[in-house]
This record gives structure tokens, C-alpha cells and sequence, in this order.
């Protein structure tokens, strides 16, 4: 028994780590995808930067998920098919126009703070102090998404409309964000994960707050859309084809 | 050969660099948290600055190295995350051989890093004017964002308040 974990509970625990680890490898590639591309000099080492704290992160829920199972990070990430990922189509989604990966972003790192800071105080030890580490980091990204957003809700009528457009296209893929997976309440019941369903309101009241504070206007529904993280948009398999493309080539290869 | 000591091992850490910042060791860095010995074997606890540090990867190499060079048979290098590491544990020491090197270091913020973020960019390294303001909250590495002094004029990079 590792950490004192019964095999049932620890399965579902690397369950959830994959879940997270998958949503930071995902968005970060996504984002690396403007490197090079962004539209002034600054924000190219501003958002790689940011892709690459996110990868840092998927790293560390690899590597917690591969203290529980044994399970390599470099198998996981670079030989599983994109069936196998458990990311939320979220993050997904093709990178759009500057406002599009700005927004999906602050939408992610709002769910992070709120999520992080609940994490912090679960019951899972390794998951507890990874949280911790990540939330501090995690600031920089806020501070410069919402950054962004601001700007562009708030600059001219082009940019408004093209961040209204990114809202409206990201917003009935935000329950997933909070979505359980089967038997992950038997973790909320002993505290080994915080229980998602209730930071949901936590998370879209202040998103909520924040978007309408700049004259966006926020769809007034939540989606019921149910999307289970084996449920995958038709974007996913190019970016995994191309994020694996170099290991795949030679397997086993040591650089 | 010497004796693998505990004595011993944190001398050699202490002749590694930071790659990335070679003026100070990965001990003044603050990344290494525990040395322990076991016959010929060396077990090291580190830490990272930011989780995706591009230098940990070979700070870990050259320990490797450098240990076995001493007559370790095996090292074991293990990450801890708590506490995280930060900027406020560097020594007063470490922060002037960074000043020196071009390299500012914001003000110690007690565990309120949003604060002395929230102030502005750090002290110019090169001529100690406060009139600095920030121009990229990232730079070329995770730990480090860019900043500009009005007095003279130069840009110059900051450790990220952490």
C-alpha cells in the first residue's frame, strides 16, 4: 500500500493525476504553437514561457502519477494514442486568433487558482504539495491573461468583437473543467481530492464578475453539455500526431 | 579520492554552478535540501526554482558526475516541493554577487510575493536607481522577467518574486 492507499482509492488517484497532468501537456503545446507566431516580440517569450511552466506542471503530475504506478512519463506522453489522452476538449481546441488562446487561457488559470488552492488542502500529501508549489507560479499567468483580456474587451470595436466571439465559442466547453470522473467522489468523501462540483460556482462567479466588469457579455447559461475526458473534438489527433512525431521516429532513442 | 562524507558532498555542491547563472552555486541557488550518505551511496534532496526549470535537468547531471568522481557508486537524486522554493531565501550574500552580475533580485515579501510584484520591477543592478519599471513580466528563463531603469537607461533582467 503506497501512501497508506488502498489499491481501489490509489487507482482512482492516478486516474485524476492523468486527468491533470493531460489538461497542462495539452494546453501548453497549444500555446507553444504561437511561439514564433505572437504578434509582437515581447508576447512570443511571454506566452512560451508560459506554455513552458505548464509543461513544467504536466511534468510534475507525470511524475506524481509515476510515483503511484510506476508508469513512465515519456511512455505516457509520447506512445499513447489519442484516445488514451484525458485531457478536456478545452484545451484542445486549435490555438484560434490571439484573443481565442488568451481567453481560453485566463478561463484556465482562473480554474487553477480556484482549483490549486482546494487541492492544497486535500488529504493527498504528494498532490497537496505540488498544488502549493504550482499556485505560486501560477500568479505570473493570471496577472498576464487577464492582462490581455482586459485589453482586448476594452480596446477597439475589432478587438472587443473578436473577444466576445472567443467567449461565446469557449464557454459551453468550461463544464468540463469541473466534470467528475466515475468514482472520483470516493476521493471527495475522504478528502483526497477536493470535490470539483463545488468549486464550480466558486470559479464561474468570479470568471463571471471579471468578463462582465470589462462589457463582455457572458452567456447566461451553464452547458449541460455531458462531455466524458475520453470524448475527444477531431483536433486532438493531429496535435498528438505532431507532439509525438520526433519520439516515434526512434523509439528508445537517448539524446 | 576522498572519503564520501556528508562534509564532503556539500563541498562539491557547493563548487557546482548554476548553469544558467554561473556566478553563484546551486547551493547559494537554494536548490539542494538534503545530503545523505550510506556506505557509497549518496542520496540528495533538491528542489526546483520554477517547476519547469530548463537548468534542474543538468544541475543533476554534473551532481551525478561530480559524486561519482568521489567514489559514490550510486546517487539518488530526489525532488521535494515543500516548501516551495523562493526568492526570499537567497542570503544577502547571494543576492550582491547577483547584483553584481547584472542580475536584480526583488525585496524579501514574507510569503506576499503578489506584493512586492504589485510595487514594480526590482532595484537597477547597475546604478541602484528606484525608478525602474517592468517591460516584460517574462524573460529568458522561467525564474527571470525583464525590467528597465529610467535613470541609466539600461535594461536588465529580474528574478521573478517568488
Amino acid at each position: 500500500m503506497k501512501f497508506g492507499l488502498s489499491e481501489d482509492r490509489r487507482q482512482l488517484i492516478a486516474g485524476r493525476l492523468l486527468e491533470m497532468a493531460d489538461d497542462e501537456l495539452i494546453v501548453s503545446h497549444r500555446n507553444s504553437e504561437w511561439t514564433g507566431h505572437a504578434p509582437i516580440l515581447e508576447e512570443d517569450i511571454a506566452f512560451a514561457n508560459i506554455a513552458q511552466d505548464e509543461m513544467g506542471h504536466a511534468v510534475t503530475w507525470y511524475n506524481a502519477l509515476s510515483s503511484l504506478t510506476g508508469q513512465d512519463p515519456d511512455q505516457l506522453v509520447f506512445f499513447r494514442a489519442p484516445s488514451e489522452y484525458r485531457n478536456i476538449q478545452l484545451v484542445e481546441l486549435p490555438k484560434g486568433d490571439w484573443a481565442f488562446s488568451m481567453l481560453r487561457q485566463f478561463l484556465f488559470d482562473k480554474w487553477e487558482a480556484t482549483h490549486l488552492e482546494a487541492l492544497e488542502q486535500c488529504s493527498f500529501q504528494p498532490a497537496a504539495e505540488a498544488a502549493c508549489k504550482i499556485r505560486h507560479e501560477e500568479k505570473y499567468h493570471l496577472r498576464h491573461t487577464r492582462a490581455w483580456v482586459r485589453r482586448l474587451a476594452l480596446g477597439t470595436e475589432e478587438s472587443k468583437t473578436r473577444m466576445q466571439r472567443a467567449l461565446d465559442l469557449l464557454w459551453p466547453y468550461c463544464p468540463q473543467l469541473y466534470e467528475r470522473s466515475p468514482g472520483f467522489h470516493l476521493l471527495v468523501d475522504e478528502s483526497l481530492m477536493p470535490n470539483l462540483p463545488r468549486l464550480a460556482p466558486v470559479w464561474e462567479e468570479s470568471v463571471r464578475s471579471e468578463l462582465t466588469e470589462i462589457g463582455l457579455r457572458v452567456p447566461d447559461y451553464r452547458s449541460s453539455l455531458k462531455l466524458s475526458r475520453d470524448m475527444h473534438t477531431e483536433y486532438l489527433p493531429k496535435l498528438i500526431e505532431e507532439l509525438q512525431q520526433v519520439a516515434r521516429l526512434e523509439p528508445g532513442v537517448r539524446w | 579520492m576522498g572519503a564520501l562524507t556528508e562534509n564532503a558532498v556539500w563541498k562539491i555542491l557547493a563548487d557546482i554552478n548554476d548553469p544558467e547563472i554561473p556566478v553563484i552555486s546551486i547551493v547559494e541557488l537554494g536548490v539542494v535540501r538534503k545530503v545523505r550518505i550510506n556506505g557509497h551511496k549518496a542520496l540528495i534532496e533538491m528542489t526546483p526554482t520554477f517547476s519547469a526549470c530548463p537548468a534542474y535537468h543538468a544541475m543533476q547531471t554534473s551532481i551525478e558526475e561530480r559524486l561519482r568522481e568521489i567514489g559514490a557508486e550510486q546517487v539518488e537524486i530526489r525532488t521535494v516541493l515543500t516548501p516551495p522554493w523562493s526568492t526570499d531565501a537567497l542570503s544577502d550574500e547571494t543576492r550582491e554577487k547577483l547584483r553584481r552580475s547584472g542580475l536584480a533580485v526583488p525585496d524579501r515579501h514574507g510569503g506576499d510575493a503578489q506584493r512586492v510584484l504589485d510595487a514594480g520591477a526590482a532595484v537597477c543592478p547597475y546604478c541602484g536607481s528606484d525608478r525602474t519599471r517592468q517591460t516584460n513580466p517574462f524573460g529568458c528563463t522561467p525564474c527571470r522577467s525583464i525590467a528597465f531603469c529610467e535613470d541609466c537607461r539600461q535594461p536588465f533582467e529580474q528574478l521573478k518574486p517568488l
